[in-house]
């Protein structure tokens, strides 16, 4: 299909209809002066001088692949990538974000997503998967939405754990503006060795959700099913922000009772880049699924009785439903998180359980031998997945300065976040971490304790 | 296209029942729908609703649509079992797709069943 924005005869065709003679007529109503201001700009360069240039800036950058050991997590995780998740993703058929409306020409991408949500509901334990959100972040904020809509807006307060990720609460309160709910329990000087289970105190029968995360944003992992059952028994849903990696080796939420689980699907197969994009995950159980916003694939048979996939439900989407949706969002992470299904099905239940593993072990054996420096502590006693909280007694961005220098990338800051959490980091360890790795860590760590 | 003489209907393909105070869509509205898939009554057991607004909310698996009340009142019953089977709307849209009746119902802008058949003939040309 060729496709020409615009040709001559089409752009005087236009001219003529508004009345113009020229494109310059048009911006006659612009100060002759602001209309073609001097941009000093260096004279072109030739392709391969600009490569030369690009290169050079593209060089100042550190990476964790050959410059900086990494110990920073807080959402965004380093695992190991396969090389064929890569090459998977560079296929031209796959190579856009947008899901097919057109079943007679796209099998290939709809069941890769089918794929997908297959693997994402037997992943988190529930029934069903739309085809993806921008990131967990937002799919975090769907999820507030389809309480609000399940309720029809009657019920008009969500409790958000504190110790969900600070930056996916401030997602939920930008969600939420306008439509008239309180959140309660999204306060940082909560005391944050309380326990999950005093998180019902705050649900009653006006809530309409329930959003805790699991691993929490500190790494710890609880058991809520009784949380999720105190939850129900105000007629609440409850929503569990999860770690998909943490999920192969832990109870699955939909075991313990959630309705909605959501997530950012960056671990399974997605490099960090500069902070995105990503994909976020989002599964409930079949009795929500009207409530749900975003795409969703079904498999069925073609007018040959042959398997075929095409997307379904949709008369409860946006385009159809308009006002009346859940969610005016349908856009999905399409090709981000086909790479996810492609990194699901190349290590299989025991390759990610593996990865799980040692990620588990390893950050055990960094909290183990870096709690015994002097003057530092983990900040948690309760047991944690592959992340913690380390009291490094000084100022974080002073550690961090002195870790570089060493060419490693610090934890994360958690004072900015949480006041009574200044001078602690959140340090991640995952299987590219070897011991070696951990080992110049306490080793680097002890040298600041001492200076 | 079928519309019972005993009942009243809106522009807007609703019924209403005088004799029960019974409201739901009419046989045309199911087929101009086609399969429905999802059904959500709106309003609850005890709620005073008013004529031309919306009770419930219809997917087919080509629409949506929204139902509008066919006649005010108090509700007296919801016809909860809706929401397990939708495809009733299609199959028995004047009897067992029931959606919800009302106590003392007022009809509100509503039309016999000739005026009905008439109406919706209009329409399908």
């Amino acid at each position: 299909m060729t496709y020409i924005p615009i040709s001559p005869n089409e752009r005087d065709a236009m001219l003529e209809t508004v009345g113009v003679k020229s494109l310059d007529d048009l911006f006659e109503a612009v100060p002759a002066k602001h209309r073609f201001p001097r941009l000093n700009l260096p004279p072109a360069l030739t392709e391969m001088e600009a490569m030369q240039e690009l290169s050079g800036l593209a060089q100042a950058n550190e990476n964790v692949q050959s410059d900086l050991i990494s110990f920073l997590g807080a959402g965004m995780y380093n695992h190991y990538i396969p090389s064929v998740v890569d090459h998977i993703l560079r296929r031209g058929e796959f190579y856009t974000a947008y899901t097919p409306y057109q079943p007679e020409i796209s099998q290939g991408t709809l069941q890769a997503i089918f794929e997908y949500q297959s693997l994402m509901a037997a992943l988190t334990g529930m029934d069903v998967s739309n085809a993806s959100h921008y990131d967990g972040a937002t799919a975090t904020a769907e999820a507030v939405n389809l309480a609000y809509a399940q309720f029809r807006g009657k019920r008009k307060k969500v409790v958000v754990s504190p110790t969900v990720h600070p930056q996916y609460r401030a997602v939920i309160r930008t969600y939420v503006q306008g439509m008239e709910l309180t959140l309660a329990g999204d306060d940082p000087n909560t005391n944050l060795d309380s326990q999950p289970d005093d998180l019902a105190n705050l649900i009653d029968e006006d809530t309409s959700l329930l959003v805790i995360q699991y691993p929490d944003f500190f790494g710890r992992v609880y058991d809520y099913t009784k949380l999720i059952e105190a939850a129900h028994a105000k007629g609440a849903l409850v929503c569990v922000v999860a770690n998909p990696t943490a999920l192969a080796l832990f109870k699955t939420p939909g075991s313990m009772g959630a309705d909605v689980v959501v997530g950012d699907g960056q671990p399974l197969g997605i490099p960090m880049w500069y902070g995105g994009p990503s994909v976020g995950f989002f599964t409930t159980r079949k009795n929500f699924v009207h409530k749900m916003a975003g795409r969703l694939v079904g498999e069925t048979v073609d007018n040959r009785g042959q398997r075929a996939y095409v997307l379904t439900l949709t008369a409860r989407e946006q385009h159809i439903k308009r006002e009346r949706a859940t969610s005016n969002i349908c856009t999905n992470q399409g090709l981000i998180a086909l790479g996810t299904a492609v990194y699901l099905s190349l290590l299989g239940k025991k390759g990610l359980r593996q990865v799980a593993e040692l990620c588990y072990q390893k950050a055990h054996y960094a909290a183990q031998q870096l709690s015994q420096i002097d003057g530092m502590g983990l900040c948690f006693s309760e047991p944690f997945f592959h992340e913690f909280a380390l009291c490094v007694n000084r100022p974080v961005a002073e550690v961090n300065a002195h870790l570089l220098e060493h060419g490693i990338l610090g934890g994360y800051d958690l004072g900015q976040d949480y006041p009574a959490l200044k001078d602690h980091m959140l340090i991640a360890v995952t299987e590219m971490n070897s011991k070696e790795d951990i080992d110049v860590l306490v080793e680097v760590l002890s040298e600041v304790s001492h200076g | 296209m079928n519309a019972p003489a005993n009942l009243k209907y809106t522009k807007s393909d609703e019924w209403f029942d005088p004799a029960t105070g019974a409201m739901g869509i009419s046989d045309y509205a199911q087929s101009q729908l086609s399969d429905i898939v999802f059904v959500e009554i709106l309003v609850d057991e005890g709620d005073t609703i008013e004529a031309g607004k919306p009770i419930a909310s219809v997917e087919s698996v080509k629409a949506s649509a929204e139902i509008y009340a066919s006649a005010g009142g108090k509700v007296a019953a919801v016809n909860k079992g809706l929401s397990d089977k939708p495809e009733t709307l299609n199959s028995d849209p004047y009897g067992e797709g029931w959606m919800v009746k009302v106590e003392g119902g007022a009809p509100g802008d509503v039309m016999d069943s000739g005026a009905y058949e008439k109406y919706c003939e209009e329409r399908s040309h």
